[in-house]
């Protein structure tokens, strides 16, 4: 396996990396439904707020989000295209700098 | 770890505001001047915070029947340090709030607490240990990762606690109650998010080597070499 600045020599570990997340994430979903099936798997954000009611009954939210309340449908939406957005920037960022490495190696392979 | 907003207290939820804020004011300032002292690394700047713009965005089943969010700050606090991460952190917080009502205007100190200032400094102080001692530079960003994501949600409990202290039990017993809720489910969402980042690092040894020399990230030649072989 050539270990140059081809990028091939990382294909392996960063498959393999990311591989062992994936079967992590799924390994805790099945984990969590084989201790019980009915599992919800519900925000943990949102189970503190219900440990906050328990623990003070009469806790009131003395200021609501500015956007309101919104449908589940559409909150998944907006999280969508915050991944989406984030994910636009994230790889024009290293398409930048790919885009920069590979025209310099091509400038030195016609100079040199 | 998003408090959600309204539910601190006001005088809690301007106390982690005058808390957070000097670190996210310095942030600022050092996001501009390594802009300035390194132009080519403005495109990194923006990678990193949009990275963790994706990670808090992406909520993972884990193993306790619940799921959570990993925070993404492990990125930009190994390469640009945790100062500049406060302030990116801060800004993810701050779209959180105003445009998905995630998280809040009156939690936003306390949030940019947990997950912009103490876990990316925590994260930190265990990657410089481990780095001392002479473990590798990726294993290091692991664990920096892991720690920053696990810490952010352990200070949120200190937090609620402090806030709602049980009738019975005080502040111990909630700080209990909420580790429950967070730290358990955490732990393989810090292990994914950890993994995740070493892989982002890895491609940007790739492509952006020179830009991680320059801010110190990487040593010149020698680590390139011990990351690629």
């Amino acid at each position: 396996m050539s270990t140059g600045s081809n990028g091939r020599s990382m294909a392996p570990m960063v498959i393999a990396l990311l591989g062992l997340a994936v079967v992590i994430a799924v390994g805790s979903l099945l984990f969590g439904y084989s201790r019980d099936a009915e599992a919800e798997f519900g925000g943990a954000d949102g189970q503190a707020e219900e440990v906050i009611t328990e623990i003070h009954e009469d806790y009131e939210p003395w200021f609501s989000p500015l956007v309101g309340e919104l449908p589940g449908e559409v909150e998944s939406g907006l999280f969508a295209l915050q991944a989406g957005l984030g994910g636009i920037v994230l790889g024009g960022a290293i398409g930048w700098y790919a885009g920069r490495q590979r025209g310099r190696r091509e400038a030195e392979s016609t100079t040199g | 770890m998003h408090i959600a907003e309204g539910f601190l207290p006001p005088a809690h939820a301007v106390a982690w505001t005058i808390a957070a804020a000097p670190f996210v004011v310095y942030g600022a300032r050092q996001v501009v001047v390594t802009v300035r002292k390194h132009p080519s690394a403005g495109p990194l700047l923006a990678a990193v915070g949009a990275f963790s713009f994706v990670m808090s965005a992406i909520k993972l089943p884990s193993v306790t029947g619940s799921s959570s969010h990993p925070t993404g700050t492990g990125l930009g606090t190994a390469i640009f340090r945790p100062p500049v991460m406060a302030f990116l952190g801060t800004i993810v917080l701050l779209f959180q709030a105003l445009l998905l009502a995630h998280g809040g205007i009156t939690t936003l100190g306390a949030n940019a607490f947990s997950m912009a200032i103490a876990g990316p400094w925590a994260g930190f102080a265990v990657f410089f240990a481990l780095r001392k001692a002479g473990v590798g530079l990726l294993p290091a960003v692991f664990a920096l990762a892991f720690v920053a994501d696990l810490v952010t949600y352990i200070v949120t409990s200190v937090q609620l606690a402090l806030a709602f202290p049980a009738a019975e039990g005080g502040i111990g017993e909630s700080f209990a109650e909420f580790l429950a809720v967070f730290a358990v489910t955490q732990v393989p969402l810090a292990i994914v998010e950890g993994l995740i980042t070493v892989v982002v690092v890895r491609v940007l040894i790739q492509v952006a080597s020179s830009e991680l020399v320059s801010l110190g990230f990487l040593n010149r030649n020698t680590e390139r070499e011990e990351v690629q072989s």
